[in-house]
């Protein structure tokens, strides 16, 4: 089987979110990025399925030079070789687009993506990336069990869970529950030393539009003062909510 | 070249988010000097939606579609919208629609945002606001492609009543194959859903352990809310993890959140930040919940949260 992790590098979960030239551009000052979390859990499935079924696993990465790091992350992390696509990022339809390409020329059986990522957040790239190349789609995936050509999956629906009976090729978008966080892997000096020696191919994008673009950013307004309340008088709690908030 | 909007229901019952999204296609379609047109797979009285706003209703009625599968429902609403020739396709922010949206994206080449909080801002170029850094931030998008697709955050809009008619029409759409079928659904039907719910009462690490959940869940109960956890109550297996709400588990965008025993970490926060009022039960003071939030309590919950329900049921006694 072989399998291809899609990558998004993302600021870390814990940045402070800022922007530039006139609030139309990302401050990647002093950010750090990471591997999305999403896509993680998608990575560290993929390892079970190579560890316990033989099967390959190669990462992608839509972006610049400066997204190598986190491949190489993945890499350390045992994958066994990385594709940069050497173009911007601009949307999820062209992102798709150029991911569609590398699914139809390596001929990939599974294809795990992240739901979403966690600074855009469009959510569409693995149903897009699934349309295009006529495979199976499973998204908010929890569960993943490959058996031949057949799958079974766990998908997160709103108030409960689904399972679900499906094929290869396929493409999931998974979160967490697909491994535990507990089952994450921290790339350790040997996979370090060897994510190095993997190749690392740097291919040119596809003719793709964007068919959306974000024209400008701006944060939520800043927040008034939290009113306290006394632990002795929750009465002038729920009269707040009702009166002033309206909300109960 | 009406404003095509997905209606989604449950056992026939439309959902509170897709009178939301009627009412918003309605000002969209006020906008651009156009109708709304509904599509309504297996849903009862679908003619209520003219009251929000909608002019005409596709109803659908195919036992085959009762269980939800995006490849089907994203090729209903693909040969609605050509039908109709609409350009502009609303869904809501539901599990199902933002499953099927990419799908029908695709078949419709046509430019998707999610997570918009606002009627569009201009309709030339066509620009809306959504959220985007997992609710640290927001990104004014415009959509470029011939057919545009919205997908509405839920509870961003509100429902209004505009208070029309729509004729209601009959619509078989052929169906395609699918490779993906339902084996089994594991839902608990007395409880309202985190994606659904008004309010949600959520609990953290200060609550000492999976056996004091009780006074959460009675609270909940009392508002009528969803329950949810921060992210290490669900890593330590007190709560499952379709509760944890954070920048990596669900997003809220309640109407009132309550936080009972969370610190509130920057990714806790972001992920609930979209909620409208935050309250914060916590015993330490200096918690970094308390700048995140609208009304706070700095107080033990285990005397906290009893006192808040005892109030409460004394509240809705008289106020019913």
């Amino acid at each position: 089987m072989k399998i291809l992790v899609c990558i998004s590098h993302v600021p870390d979960t814990t940045s402070k979110i800022n922007f530039s030239d006139g609030g139309t551009k990302f401050d990647t000052n002093g950010v750090q990025f990471v591997i999305n979390p999403n896509d993680e859990f998608g990575l560290t499935r993929a390892m079970w399925f190579k560890e316990k079924q033989g099967a390959s696993v190669d990462v992608v990465s839509v972006g610049g030079a400066e997204t190598e790091p986190t491949l190489r992350k993945a890499l350390a992390i045992g994958a066994d070789s990385a594709i940069r696509v050497n173009t911007e990022a601009t949307d999820g339809f062209a992102v798709a687009k150029q991911l569609a390409k590398i699914v139809t020329d390596g001929d990939y059986d599974l294809v795990i993506a992240g739901r979403e990522s966690i600074d855009y957040n469009g959510g569409m790239v693995p149903g897009m990336l699934a349309a295009m190349t006529n495979a199976n789609f499973v998204t908010n995936c929890i569960g993943l069990e490959i058996d031949g050509t057949n799958a079974k999956a766990v998908r997160e629906i709103d108030g409960g869970k689904e399972a679900v009976n499906t094929s290869l090729p396929l493409v999931i978008g998974g979160q967490k529950g697909l491994v535990e966080e507990s089952d994450l892997r921290i790339p350790n000096m040997r996979g370090i030393m060897m994510a190095r020696k993997k190749p690392l191919t740097v291919v040119e994008p596809t003719e793709a539009n964007s068919e959306t673009k974000a024209v400008s950013f701006e944060k939520p307004a800043p927040k008034g003062a939290v009113k306290l309340v006394d632990a002795d008088n929750i009465d002038e709690l729920v009269s707040l909510l009702h009166n002033e908030a309206k909300v109960i | 070249m009406s404003v095509l909007v997905y209606t989604e229901s449950e056992n026939g019952k439309f959902k509170k988010a897709a009178l939301e999204v009627v009412s918003y296609a309605k000002a969209v379609a006020d906008q651009m000097g156009s109708t709304v047109t509904a599509v309504a797979i297996n849903a009862d009285n679908a003619d209520s939606l003219g009251i929000y706003g909608a002019s005409k209703v596709l109803s659908i009625t195919d036992d085959t579609l009762n269980t939800f599968n995006a490849k089907k429902y994203a090729a209903v609403i693909e040969q609605a919208a050509k039908n109709e020739a609409s350009n502009i396709i609303i869904l809501s922010s539901s599990a199902d629609s933002r499953y099927l949206a990419p799908l029908l994206a695709v078949g419709l080449e046509a430019g998707y945002v999610s997570n918009v909080v606002e009627a569009p801002s201009s309709t030339s170029p066509f620009t809306v606001k959504r959220t985007a850094f997992t609710n640290k931030a927001f990104a004014n998008t415009e959509i470029h492609s011939d057919v545009k697709i919205v997908g509405l955050s839920n509870n961003s809009f509100g429902v209004v009543e505009s208070g029309g008619t729509a004729n209601v029409e009959s619509f078989s759409p052929s169906l395609p194959d699918s490779g993906v079928t339902v084996e089994s659904v594991d839902k608990a039907t007395d409880k309202v859903s985190i994606a659904d719910a008004e309010i949600v009462v959520s609990g953290g690490r200060g609550l000492k352990g999976p056996e004091n959940w009780g006074m959460v869940e009675e609270l909940a109960d009392v508002l009528g809310a969803a329950t949810a956890c921060s992210k290490p109550v669900s890593d330590l297996g007190w709560r499952s993890h379709g509760e944890h709400v954070g920048q990596t588990g669900k997003p809220v965008a309640s109407n009132l959140y309550i936080a009972i025993g969370i610190s509130g970490a920057i990714q806790h926060l972001a992920g609930i930040n979209a909620s409208k009022v935050k309250v914060v039960i916590n015993t330490d003071p200096e918690a970094p919940f308390f700048k995140a939030a609208d009304y706070g309590v700095v107080g033990d919950a285990f005397e906290v949260v009893p006192a808040l329900i005892e109030k409460l049921k004394a509240f809705k006694a008289q106020n019913v």
